[in-house]
């Protein structure tokens, strides 16, 4: 608890990664937690394939936890492979954020990646033949 | 820092609240979330556990010493909290879950028996979750009109509205005596009188008044009043509506079963008198006995020194908040109309982080919408802090609350 807010932390709140929208992305979805008010857009334009993540950027606004744990995930997800991505679990973003959090703030960590996946659950529902 | 208040020997409760001598992350406990639950006197623990473990058995019917020795135990309780209310007798104190359970046993009992589509009820936009969904799902269901007493700038209650919200087709009345977010005290007489002069009953959400001021629901002649036992010093699981007599006696149950009843053919029911008839199954009666033990310690503290500490506790908080640069206030500011909590935002932090980082220092305060979202949406706020006290706080927690705010902005550079 005592490492949570550090530099790292705070850098990505303050300088976030990948901050911002797509203009014709293939992926725009958002999610916001209504029990306090975290809100998060996530932008994916995808390789021509169609097989990984070609550009990427999110928007939105709430706690720190909550928008330095997307600005992470940008970091981690920018041109992986969407099976890749789809792999990706709370685990990871903890692993991300490197502190511990309080089951509470575990659900502000987790928005990006929860926005994420079920941005591009949706694209490939959408688009399977 | 402040000298102790006199108005209660805080340094000696606080000698009866084991819990507040813990230590949270190497640093001791200052817990300000009373508002939400309370600590535990050892007198309420030890009723717990005396009640669990000398001559336990189940209340009513039983024959035997223990059984007997219980049902009066229980019965004391029901004084004891009759006479805390102000409430005629021991038939108008009726035991449920909590202030929840005693707001959806009128919505649904009263509510759904009494009111019928076309009908108004008038609630206020400060109320808590407990007593706005209730009667938004009764009135979905019944096509009954919700209408809401709006707010001053201030947080008090506009009731320069009241009279165009009081046509003749509302039929209830209800709000928070005390709000659980602004922490406006509503004085209920004048409402209750308005409300009464156009035949609509009144419901009282008393959930953060009751543990905090002297209540006397006679004086106020409210037809109904809520509260929860947690937050007055007692046990969870165990709270109190009180209705009069005509009303209740008019009601039909809300939950059917044992106890409640009063005779039971193959092909026929007869329901049990008041206030038994709304106490099906078995009640929570350790909890209630415990809960008499909360309100004689309450009682012995006096109820108007109970109010003039956390007067003198929320007017020093406000004080010494408003010194905070970026701190915001939100509610009253005026201490004589604001409740023992505190809510407010701070510039830049979102109160998720602010409450976080208050938990290291040891610091116990609450963060979110405190289940009253519709006010929040109209304070334009998604999410809010909230400090709140009671007789066990001290001035020196308000100091400690004041550094570790300083300290968080320190952290995150606000």
């Amino acid at each position: 608890m005592e490492d949570l807010y550090r530099e790292n932390l705070l850098d990505h709140y303050e300088n976030p990664r990948h901050h911002g929208t797509l203009e014709h992305a293939d992926i725009s979805h958002e999610e916001s937690n209504p029990l306090c008010g975290d809100r998060i857009r996530i932008d994916v334009k995808l390789s021509e394939d169609g097989s990984r993540i070609a550009e990427i950027a999110f928007s939105g606004d709430g706690c720190i936890i909550s928008q330095a744990s997307a600005s992470m995930l940008m970091d981690e997800v920018d041109c992986k492979p969407i099976g890749e991505v789809q792999k990706l679990e709370r685990q990871d973003v903890l692993d991300m954020v490197g502190a511990p959090l309080t089951a509470a703030r575990v659900k502000c960590a987790m928005l990006g990646l929860k926005v994420l996946k079920a941005g591009l659950y949706q694209y490939l529902v959408d688009h399977q033949k | 820092m402040k000298d102790t208040i006199r108005s209660l020997d805080v340094a000696r409760i606080r000698q009866d609240f084991p819990a507040l001598n813990e230590r949270v992350h190497g640093r001791p406990l200052v817990f300000l979330d009373s508002a939400a639950s309370s600590q535990k006197p050892i007198q309420v623990l030890s009723a717990l556990d005396q009640a669990y473990r000398t001559s336990y058995a189940n209340v009513h019917r039983g024959v035997y010493y223990n059984s007997e020795r219980t049902t009066d135990l229980y019965d004391q309780a029901r004084e004891k909290i009759t006479r805390f209310i102000g409430a005629p007798a021991p038939e108008n104190v009726v035991f449920v879950r909590n202030a929840t359970e005693a707001l959806n046993l009128v919505a649904y009992s009263y509510g759904r028996h009494f009111l019928q589509a076309g009908d108004e009820i008038v609630l206020t936009e400060l109320e808590h979750h407990a007593n706005f969904v209730p009667w938004q799902v009764l009135a979905r269901e019944r096509g009954i009109r919700l209408k809401f007493i709006p707010l001053t700038p201030q947080g008090t209650l506009d009731l320069a509205r009241l009279d165009e919200l009081l046509t003749p087709r509302v039929k209830l009345v209800t709000f928070a005596h005390v709000s659980n977010v602004l922490g406006t005290i509503t004085d209920p007489r004048p409402v209750i009188e308005r409300a009464h002069a156009v035949g609509a009953k009144v419901v009282v959400d008393g959930c953060q008044a009751a543990p905090h001021m002297p209540v006397d629901v006679q004086a106020l002649d409210c037809d109904f009043y809520a509260l929860s036992g947690h937050k007055m010093l007692g046990p969870t699981g165990i709270g109190v509506l009180y209705g009069k007599t005509d009303v209740l006696e008019a009601m039909p149950p809300f939950m059917t079963g044992g106890d409640m009843i009063s005779s039971v053919t193959f092909d026929s029911v007869t329901w049990n008198e008041i206030p038994v008839k709304f106490e099906a199954g078995t009640p929570a009666f350790v909890e209630a006995i415990a809960l008499g033990a909360a309100v004689d310690y309450l009682a012995a503290l006096g109820m108007d020194a109970v109010r003039a500490h956390e007067r003198e506790v929320v007017a020093y908080a406000i004080e010494r908040l408003t010194e905070v640069p970026g701190a915001t206030i939100i509610g009253p500011t005026d201490p004589d109309i604001r409740g023992g909590a505190l809510t407010f935002t701070i510039k830049d932090i979102h109160p998720h982080d602010l409450g976080t980082l208050l938990d290291r220092e040891g610091v116990a305060i609450r963060a979110g919408h405190h289940c009253a979202q519709p006010l929040h949406v109209r304070l334009g706020l998604p999410a809010t802090a909230r400090a709140s006290f009671y007789i066990y706080t001290e001035l020196r927690e308000i100091d400690a609350l004041i550094e570790a705010i300083y300290k968080a902005k320190h952290t995150l550079r606000k």
